[in-house]
């Protein structure tokens, strides 16, 4: 059996090993980017079949953002959208035969989770300048910044985990049952796996909308108090 | 000496992983019974409902997952064995 953990390179460019899962994200990203290029390049107000498809899953993405962070989607939809559609075609790349996952591999995940570490770190300074966000660390007293600080990084650590762990056990335990029995026995087992993508994409999408919106929400209540402020005189 | 450390190694994780699912498996029972039982009561939340539920799931799920982690690590990329 061989290990989960360990990634053989597949060729080298230069210093740079490249392996499978780099090769499946590229061949995603290749895809995708083709995908939105062809439907987008007619673009008209009586849409075609692909436009109006595309329409309704831009805009269900904007409504599951709005819901989540309760403000409005548009600086979040193109990283939020692509976090979703991404995880979600690398979760189900594994009904491809012979194609593993990129995210059943820890270094896809870690730098997924390490893209959205960025992004709330770039937005809560965007939304509410440097001193602003630095200030949320020291909510609700400065006795909590040590553990502020050590949330950032259990929440990221947990989010590689929970994207690994989940998609990786869906792709052992079929391994370990066709090494067992053999031809029909997986499939119910696959179909599974195809929820767990799914749930699991959604998750991380909705996760990533979460800290995010932790990270620009301060800037929300002095809005609330400043508007008090004017109407009480 | 090896031997011994991966016998006690292949326990380990049989144990980390039947009894960290012990755990979640109930936490998921609750949750699971609590949404049907809000369901019921109020079929046009159902959407919401679910939704938060999945999310919740996946959450404590996770605790499962992370034991997983451990025992896989133990297994595969352990560093008591040379």
């Amino acid at each position: 059996m061989t290990s989960p953990l360990i990634l053989e390179p597949v060729f080298q460019i230069g210093p740079v090993p490249i392996t499978e899962p780099v090769l499946v994200t590229w061949a995603i990203m290749i895809g995708l980017a083709a995908l939105a290029f062809l439907v987008t390049r007619r673009l008209s107000l009586q849409p075609s079949r692909a436009q109006a498809a595309l329409e309704a899953v831009v805009s269900a993405i904007d409504g599951q953002i709005a819901d989540t962070m309760q403000a409005d989607p548009a600086p979040y939809r193109a990283l939020i959208g692509t976090i979703l559609i991404y995880v979600l075609l690398a979760n189900w790349s594994s009904l491809v035969p012979g194609i593993e996952p990129p995210t059943a591999h820890l270094e896809t995940d870690a730098a997924l989770a390490l893209i959205v570490l960025g992004a709330t770190i770039v937005y809560g300074v965007r939304m509410q300048g440097l001193g602003g966000y630095l200030k949320t660390f020291a909510e609700p007293s400065w006795v909590m910044i040590p553990l502020n600080l050590v949330e950032q990084i259990t929440r990221t650590f947990s989010l590689i985990v929970r994207l690994f762990g989940n998609i990786m056990s869906g792709v052992f335990i079929i391994g370990i049952i066709l090494s067992l029995a053999g031809l029909l026995v997986p499939i119910p087992l696959m179909a599974l796996d195809l929820l767990t993508g799914a749930v699991q994409a959604y998750i991380f999408a909705v996760l990533a909308c979460v800290f995010i919106g932790a990270a620009i929400g301060e800037n929300r209540p002095p809005r609330n108090a400043s508007g008090k402020e004017h109407d009480t005189p | 000496m090896n031997d011994t450390i991966q016998a006690v190694s292949i326990i380990a994780a049989a144990l980390a992983v039947s009894f960290g699912a012990i755990g979640p498996a109930l936490a998921e029972g609750r949750a699971v019974a609590a949404a049907m039982d809000a369901i019921a009561r109020q079929p046009e939340a159902a959407g919401t409902l679910s939704r938060t539920l999945f999310v919740g799931l996946a959450m404590i799920e996770t605790m499962a997952i992370y034991c997983l982690v451990i025992a896989l690590l133990v297994l595969f990329a352990n560093p008591f064995i040379k």
